[in-house]
């Protein structure tokens, strides 16, 4: 899986872990996705609590052997109060309703949150490789664009706008989505 | 230095109702799962993740001193005393081994004497509700209910210079992982279960029926095995020197067993009926009941043995005093409490049919029991 960063906690039992992570934490950049591996069990309750509390995403774990694989990102300060620009913007429940239409769908966050779950058949595309991607993207298809919170997919709908596409935001986004995912 | 407190010691404390203030600084979930409790306890839950920066946010919630602090192993526990020491707090202690050392501890309580000369005691889990009894009895002693940690039984046998012959369990059990097999194992002592329960299970056992008489030590305190049915279909009471009635999970101080944890409550809520209602009814009054669970501290008494006797709880055991018929099935069928964690695997490893690690046994018993209907 791609990531910005990758922290080492094998062997360390509590705190540690989350010592460690709150440290690479404050050097990560905003939106980056670390990951941490870790032994201790109990990181795996403590890391999701803590990222909540710190207003950081906990994406999720996955486990290999005695290995856990943690992945966290970094949120930014816009992204909780998102400032919405894009004139064209649909509800979850509206982009729901159009699934079976021939559209696009395109998932502008990081591959890690995508990998933990994304609405079945949404192309994959981070928002900081949308300028070099975009011209993947069929232009005479409607193109619903969604992120966690409307903030990331707001920008993405806007630069898509700009290079002629029929875009729509799709706003709340995935961290209300209650349709299918997939992983 | 903040001291490392042993769970024996803050099992007397509660026991004794000594003040105690903790700050559980494990997540809130675990904390809102199960919790060290007590009437002098009192308890606030920080995670150690949010004092990452210091203790001066909490300072205010804290008394100036003998502050013990727990975690789930310890590791945390530790860093949080130092800081609260650091910050001026004087008399900090810290949980020794953590939450699952409360989890895992047995405190040895005297039930009493018995007509040979004999003594019955009570191993007290604090931390899971669990309790197990030790008969002993010219120089032999039986251990019924026995929790996974069987050194406990073993040294106390020892101190008190008697061999463990005889092993039971009153059923099979979905709370805890059962040490009837390893203290066989260590003892050559014979193991005995109700067969109705061990239909499934891998391994050889002595039937416990009906009747059956245990001998523990060369003169006449025997164990007589009554068939009481209802938690699960082969729950086996023992009467114990004619005076002490080990009910198992069918009947505790405070509430009754449930049903379903072996998924056929239905079947089983009418045989629950016919041992509370009919059953124990035949046998004396004076029986003092002595159950294999609590689940409130109020059901310790002040020596820290939990106890009642059966003519007593056929007066206030509301469970005991539900006329309707169709009343009695609704209560113990319906709105139960969450089911015990990992019930399932735990009856599986009891049968033998999953063998896991010892810290694997560990995550499965953790967390609170949840047996009775309350």
């Amino acid at each position: 899986m791609k990531v910005n960063e990758v922290l080492d906690a094998k062997g360390l039992a509590c705190p540690m872990p989350i010592v460690k992570t709150k440290k690479a934490m404050t050097d990560l950049e905003p939106g980056h996705v670390l990951e941490i591996q870790a032994t201790d069990r109990g990181s795996i309750a403590d890391l999701e609590a803590w990222s909540e509390n710190m207003g950081h995403q906990y994406l999720g774990h996955k486990e290999d052997g005695d290995v856990l694989y943690h992945y966290v990102r970094k949120s930014t300060d816009s992204e909780n109060k998102p400032e919405k620009k894009h004139d064209q913007v649909v509800s979850n429940e509206d982009l729901e309703g159009r699934l079976n239409d021939d559209i696009t769908v395109l998932d502008v966050r990081e591959p890690a949150e995508y990998e933990f779950g994304h609405i079945p058949g949404a192309v994959s595309v981070p928002l900081g490789e949308l300028d070099e991607k975009a011209d993947e993207i069929d232009k005479d298809k409607e193109v619903y664009v969604i992120c966690r919170t409307g903030s990331r997919s707001d920008m993405a709908a806007q630069k898509l706008a700009e290079k002629g596409y029929n875009v729509f935001n799709v706003t709340p986004g995935m961290k209300d989505w209650n349709g299918n995912v997939e992983k | 230095m903040p001291k490392a407190m042993k769970a024996q010691e803050i099992a007397r404390k509660v026991i004794d109702k000594e003040e105690l203030f903790i700050l559980d600084v494990r997540n809130q979930k675990e904390f809102a799962d199960w919790k060290i409790e007590g009437d002098s306890v009192e308890v606030i839950n920080v995670p150690y993740f949010d004092l990452l920066d210091g203790v001066e946010s909490i300072m205010d919630k804290l008394p100036n001193e003998n502050v013990l602090v727990v975690c789930a192993k310890e590791g945390s526990s530790m860093m949080v005393a130092d800081l609260l020491e650091e910050a001026g707090v004087t008399g900090v202690s810290f949980l020794k081994g953590g939450m699952k050392a409360w989890s895992e501890y047995l405190e040895p309580v005297k039930v009493g004497d018995m007509s040979d000369g004999g003594e019955l005691y009570q191993f007290v889990r604090l931390g899971k509700g669990c309790l197990s009894y030790m008969v002993i009895s010219d120089g032999e002693a039986m251990v019924i209910d026995s929790n996974r940690m069987i050194q406990p039984y073993l040294d106390f046998a020892k101190e008190k210079n008697a061999k463990i012959v005889q092993v039971a369990d009153t059923h099979l059990h979905a709370d805890h992982i059962s040490g009837g097999r390893a203290l066989r194992e260590e003892t050559g002592a014979q193991y005995w279960l109700p067969p109705k329960d061990a239909t499934e299970v891998q391994f050889d056992y002595n039937k416990l029926e009906d009747g059956n008489e245990i001998t523990v030590g060369t003169t006449k305190v025997a164990a007589q095995a009554v068939y009481s049915p209802g938690h699960t279909i082969g729950s086996t009471s023992f009467i114990v020197d004619n005076k002490y009635l080990l009910t198992g999970d069918i009947l505790f101080v405070e509430s009754i067993g449930r049903p379903d944890l072996a998924g056929l409550a239905e079947d089983w809520v009418g045989d629950l009926r016919e041992t509370l209602y009919s059953r124990y009814k035949e046998l004396s009054d004076d029986l003092e009941v002595l159950p294999a669970h609590f689940a409130n501290m109020s059901e310790v008494q002040d020596d820290g043995k939990v106890s009642a006797p059966l003519g007593e709880l056929y007066k206030v055991n509301t469970g005991l005093n539900v006329e309707d018929e169709g009343e009695f099935r609704k209560m113990v069928t319906e709105n139960l409490p969450p089911q015990p964690n990992a019930y399932q695997e735990i009856r599986q490893v009891n049968m033998g049919k999953l063998t896991p690690e010892e810290e694997e046994k560990r995550e499965m018993e953790i967390g609170p029991n949840r047996c009775a209907v309350s």
